[in-house]
């Protein structure tokens, strides 16, 4: 009879369609680049290249830890879309324009400016930083009628524009010769590889399991927390999980390639329309085409130059700032 | 024992009361109905029995253990509620929302088996929303959207079904068809219904038992014929209600008076007291 598909099928179909982009975009994403033809690369890639030339250096060193980045970012950040968008239920919320990834900048740049390593505290004090904004964000809008979509949206960008402010106003105040690396990195950058990829890795991946596993509790919470308690859920419990989870994996990230903006708006919107509203699909569909979608987009911000490269948040928020105002003129409507 | 029982329950919002020493409790298979003016805390109480209220859950007892001594999950497995309003951008389809009641009777991942597409698609033949089964909930009409959600906590499963006011908004047929989907389905299955209802003449036909609240107190707990008198109506609800018998079933019947009626009170047509 017709309504019911096994949801393991769908996944399935899902899975490999997506898999497929990301492979494909993983191998452009190495193969293209200021040095060396891309049939070069790939030989490369295939292993059939000699093992010590310069472009193997390349590739090995500087594109593929590049890559990693990339579609590690654009995971964690349209997964962190998506689950603000279903917990908040609120169709422009993402850690960007929720103000949740200036907190976590102004925590690293605290951290950055004096001189404390990566691991762990630069991460902490932006995971402390992202934590405090949520809690100022979410704070200052619960009125008694819950989270009002509105003052939601206000409150996060009041809380973007003071943090932009606290930022400006320490790198002003330091002296210290790294002041146009974070200028560049502030505004998103996938550069900066060699510190981290794999701790981030390593935190993030248990991150998405939670995540996909808390999927089916979205689906409900969508429907208004008392249907979902009435269903089983305890509304309490997973929404602290997934706030904390979400910002903890969105201040990582925020740490190794800057503010990245939109992202989390652009691909849980895309999937939503393809893929309807069912969590257990988006949630994979985000991991998997949100990185296929920051690798193209940083393979653009490094080739569309004509010297040197671009950060990519210029790209992304060309393509998302328009999207956020088409959503939020249909919101409107 | 028991199906739902409330001992001596006080609630209050801030300082404004809303419950005040509420205590009741409903037989199995009980067709319970709570009746009262706006605001008289209906929606109170029903949410205090449905566990959304924490101070209430030492109060509140279900099947002889207080709400407390379950989980969210227990609580889900033996008690579903059907929704007086959804959120206005529902975007899921019908069949998916009438899955949705499998939820507290599946593992860790969530994922449903053949079993559960065959109780949902049972649920919805019940209920008659079958071929609606593909369309958003958005989509549908009043009354069909009503028969989803009844649908879901068909499929849900549950001992208890608590309903806060199902049938408004919707015609005469429509109220009709609800009510008898759910005496059917309480016949069927000896399920417990407590439902919310401000249409004084379903509550007298449906309802064994009454419960009238007014101010957060309990005014009158009986069968309708001893809750639903003219005296009983008059002073709770603030305004002339006449009561006569049902002429097809042997129930209370209710009337409004219009202020136009009252007038005429003078030539001895209409018998009002006040």
């Amino acid at each position: 009879m017709n309504g019911f598909t096994s949801i393991y099928k769908k996944l399935i179909i899902v899975s490999a369609i997506l898999g497929l982009l990301l492979v494909c975009s993983f191998v452009l994403g190495i193969s293209i680049g200021s040095s060396g033809g891309a049939g070069e690369a790939l030989k490369i890639l295939l292993g059939k290249g000699e093992p010590e030339s310069m472009l193997s250096v390349i590739i090995w060193k500087i594109r593929f830890p590049r890559v990693i980045l990339a579609a590690t970012v654009g995971a964690v950040l349209s997964l962190g879309g998506l689950v603000f968008q279903s917990l908040l239920r609120n169709p422009l919320a993402e850690p960007y324009i929720l103000g949740i990834s200036g907190g976590s900048a102004v925590g690293a740049i605290c951290g950055m400016l004096c001189g404390l390593p990566l691991f762990p505290w630069v991460t902490s004090i932006a995971f402390c930083g992202s934590m405090l904004t949520l809690a100022l964000v979410l704070g200052l809008t619960a009125g008694r009628a819950g989270l009002r979509k509105d003052s939601l949206l206000l409150g996060g960008v009041m809380m973007n524009a003071f943090c932009g402010a606290i930022i400006m106003f320490l790198i002003s105040l330091s002296q210290s010769s790294q002041v146009h690396h974070i200028l560049f990195w502030l505004m998103g950058d996938l550069s900066m590889t060699e510190a981290g990829t794999l701790p981030l890795l390593i935190t993030v991946i248990p991150c998405f399991i939670i995540i996909f596993i808390l999927a089916r509790p979205m689906n409900l919470l969508l429907t208004g927390t008392e249907n979902a308690a009435s269903l089983g859920v305890n509304v309490r419990l997973i929404s602290m999980v997934l706030l904390v989870v979400t910002s903890l994996m969105v201040s990582l990230v925020v740490c190794l390639s800057g503010l990245i903006g939109f992202v989390g708006l652009t691909i849980p919107h895309i999937f939503r329309l393809i893929l309807g509203p069912d969590h257990r699909l988006l949630v994979p569909a985000c991991i998997l085409g949100g990185s296929s979608y920051l690798i193209i987009c940083d393979l653009l911000a490094r080739s569309l130059p004509v010297e040197g490269e671009m950060p990519v948040g210029i790209i992304t928020a060309m393509v998302g700032a328009p999207l956020f105002v088409f959503l939020l003129w249909r919101v409107k409507r | 024992m028991s199906a739902v029982t409330v001992r001596n329950l006080t609630l209050a919002y801030g300082k404004k009361p809303i419950l005040r020493e509420v205590s009741l409790s409903v037989e199995k298979g009980e067709f319970f109905v709570i009746i009262g003016p706006n605001g008289a805390g209906k929606t109170s109480l029903l949410k205090a029995i449905a566990g959304f209220n924490k101070s209430a859950d030492t109060r509140v007892e279900i099947f002889g253990r207080p709400i407390a001594a379950y989980s969210r999950l227990q609580l889900a497995q033996i008690m579903a509620m059907v929704p007086q309003q959804i959120p206005a951008d529902f975007p899921f389809a019908v069949a998916d929302t009438v899955l949705m009641g499998r939820t507290p009777h599946l593992g860790l991942l969530g994922v449903e088996q053949e079993h559960d597409f065959m109780v949902a698609r049972q649920a919805m033949e019940f209920t008659e929303v079958i071929h609606l089964a593909d369309r958003r909930l958005d989509q549908v009409s009043g009354g069909e959207r009503q028969r989803v959600f009844i649908a879901r906590a068909i499929c849900q499963q549950s001992r208890i079904i608590l309903l806060d006011e199902p049938t408004t908004a919707l015609d005469p047929a429509h109220q009709l068809k609800i009510m008898d989907l759910m005496e059917r389905f309480r016949k069927e299955r000896g399920t417990t219904l407590i439902m919310i209802s401000h249409d004084l003449n379903l509550a007298a036909m449906y309802g064994d038992r009454l419960l009238l609240i007014k101010d957060g107190m309990i005014e009158k707990i009986g069968a309708p014929a001893d809750v639903l008198t003219h005296e009983q109506l008059t002073s709770s609800y603030g305004c002339t209600l006449l009561v006569d018998e049902n002429p097809v079933i042997a129930r209370p019947r209710v009337t409004m008076v219009p202020e136009k009626c009252k007038r005429s009170q003078a030539d001895g047509k209409i018998i009002d007291t006040m």
